[in-house]
């Protein structure tokens, strides 16, 4: 069985910047538990001498010719920003008055 | 209901070049049934008919002219909703997007212009493409034509719709584990996976890099190498594209042939765990690619049974990373709690708002996968699994030229049946999964349909990498000899629609 806790979901979200509320945190609980009760079998499927594959075709080193190209204007890219001022992006703090 | 839309794109195609018709008259045509079956199917989430018209316009003019034209200019297209669009919102079917106009087009569509197609809309799927149904659809489910009580497919439910009830003849998908394929099989028409790398994913809104692939989705297998053809090739903008060649799907189409080939039925994926009305039809099927001159063979790949494991670890680690960039900065919605919150809750309020259920589930299974303590015995395990299905297919392409199986397990269920219980909305990908994790190519054509509902049943070819024109051959040789024999296509056992 898995040892998925309320607690672990609240971490994983927290370090996923999602704001679960509570019924959320129980539904994925028990849901998350499932899930990986159910995937941890792929650990019989292999060992340690198993080569890892990230990436389905092979490819390595691709670059470009270092040369400047047209590219998104200051305008264009900050077209779809919900705030912004002065030629960039506006957010809130960064840290807390604290 | 206008001729005209039940027509094939490669026939609009010849009408064009005869001058029997022009390209305004087929997208007002296809226009005229969108306002009437539209509501009830609920493909699309933005339409661009006007500028839709314009091309149509264009194209007749040049064709008047005497102008050359590209060879699918005049025919209408429809395009998912994770592609980016200038003209129109792309959302990706998500909250968090709402509204937001892309500054550029991903570079399939830029094809689809300068091919000067009329682009109709952008078609809907589940969130960020998260899904079999479309029932993870911020925007509502798309409706499966055959029977509107039931699912489309997913995540590409939108454009197998938009193809199926004759709205469009042709539809741009993206396919991470079958959100291509799956969507075509239960809607009676035809869907491409591509060998990954084949068609630029540069403006596609990424769920899992390393298994997104777009391909076409359209009602017959040559009208999909005409697509391909189209949107195929390599683009310096995506560095994981294709530089070779992968010839022409048109030439491979119209040869179709499956005299002297050895085809492959993968032991792990026919049988048990699949409805009765599908294997009967793939039964039938795997006779008549005998009869057409074929070899069948019996291929073990041990290995599947982990696939569908491995991939909802690969996926969710990519996607939790790849959803990174919705934090309420650059694009988007944007929550700000009360008070005077840092930018840490703003994203926090923001992505609880703006992802709904299935993305929040994956984006937390992904970020634990990933986290240092699970990272060996998930996600790690997961890429080592990869290697073992590719080493599946090495062996099985070994013995033979394609591999076949249902590309599904079940026909279309009814809305609500499974999107309660996450694991069995997984089980609908295992057919279509080894694939993407694999990078080769896979096509779905439609069978006919299972005897217990009437409903489509598709089969599923699959190449190694880069022989994607093996799909299209012997795709277009087994879909000549079905329509031999029922007379008829496939669509043409759709009911009607309401309201046509």
């Amino acid at each position: 069985m898995s040892d998925v806790t309320p607690h672990l979901v609240r971490h994983l979200a927290n370090l996923a910047r999602i704001e679960l509320d509570e019924s959320e945190v129980v539904r994925f609980t028990e849901q998350l538990g499932l899930i990986l009760d159910s995937v941890a079998k792929i650990s019989s499927a292999i060992d340690e001498n198993t080569p890892s594959t990230s990436h389905p075709i092979p490819l390595t080193n691709v670059f470009r010719e270092d040369i400047i190209e047209p590219s998104l204007s200051q305008e264009q890219a900050l077209s779809g920003a919900p705030d912004q001022g002065q030629g960039r992006f506006r957010v809130a703090a960064i840290l807390d008055e604290e | 209901m206008s001729e005209l839309i039940r027509k094939n794109a490669s026939e609009l195609v010849e009408m064009l070049a005869k001058g029997e018709v022009s390209s305004v008259e087929i997208t007002q045509a296809h226009i005229d049934q969108i306002s009437k079956v539209g509501d009830a199917v609920h493909s699309f989430l933005h339409l661009t008919t006007e500028n839709a018209l314009a091309v149509a316009k264009e194209v007749d003019r040049r064709r008047a002219s005497g102008e050359s034209l590209p060879a699918l200019a005049g025919v209408p297209i429809a395009v998912k909703d994770n592609l980016t669009t200038t003209d129109a919102p792309t959302t990706a079917g998500s909250k968090i997007l709402e509204g937001w106009i892309a500054p550029y087009d991903a570079t399939v569509v830029t094809r689809l212009r300068q091919e000067m197609m009329p682009i109709l809309g952008k078609t809907n799927l589940d969130e960020f493409a998260m899904g079999s149904s479309t029932e993870f659809s911020a925007y509502g489910p798309s409706k499966n034509p055959w029977d509107l009580t039931r699912i489309p497919g997913g995540s590409g439910g939108g454009s197998s719709s938009v193809v199926s009830s004759f709205q469009s003849p042709l539809a741009i998908g993206s396919d991470t584990g079958g959100s291509i394929r799956f969507p075509g099989a239960v809607t009676g028409t035809v869907g491409i996976k591509p060998t990954y790398g084949a068609v630029s994913r540069y403006g596609l809104i990424a769920l899992a890099s390393s298994l997104d692939q777009i391909g076409p989705v359209a009602r017959s297998v040559l009208d999909a190498a005409l697509l391909q053809d189209v949107i195929g090739g390599y683009d310096p903008r995506d560095s994981t594209s294709l530089k070779d060649s992968l010839g022409s799907m048109v030439e491979a189409a119209k040869s179709g042939s499956l005299k002297g080939k050895k085809v492959g039925v993968i032991k792990q994926l026919s049988g048990a765990g699949f409805q009765q009305g599908v294997q009967n039809r793939f039964a039938e099927a795997l006779k008549l690619i005998t009869d057409a001159g074929a070899e069948i063979v019996e291929v073990d790949c041990p290995s599947f049974e982990y696939a569908i494991d491995a991939y909802y670890l690969i996926l969710p680690a990519e996607a939790s990373s790849n959803l990174a960039k919705f934090d309420s900065v650059r694009f988007g919605m944007r929550v700000t709690p009360e008070g005077n919150p840092t930018i840490e809750r703003v994203m926090a309020a923001t992505r609880e708002a703006g992802f709904g259920p299935e993305v929040k589930r994956r984006i937390i299974l992904g970020t634990y996968a990933l986290s240092a303590g699970s990272f060996d015995k998930f996600y790690g395990a997961a890429l080592k699994v990869r290697t073992l299905i590719q080493r599946d297919f090495d062996a099985a392409f070994a013995n033979a030229d394609v591999l076949v199986s249902p590309t599904a397990p079940t026909t279309a269920f009814k809305f609500g049946e499974k999107v309660a219980d996450p694991l069995a909305m997984y089980l609908n990908d295992i057919a279509t999964i080894p694939a993407n994790l694999a990078g080769i190519p896979g096509i779905s054509v439609p069978i006919g349909l299972a005897d217990e509902d009437q409903l489509p049943v598709g089969i599923q070819f699959l190449a190694p990498a880069h022989k994607d024109a093996a799909l299209y051959e012997v795709g277009a040789a087994l879909e000549g000899i079905l329509e031999g024999i029922w007379g008829k296509r496939m669509m043409d056992f759709a009911p009607k629609l309401e309201g046509n």
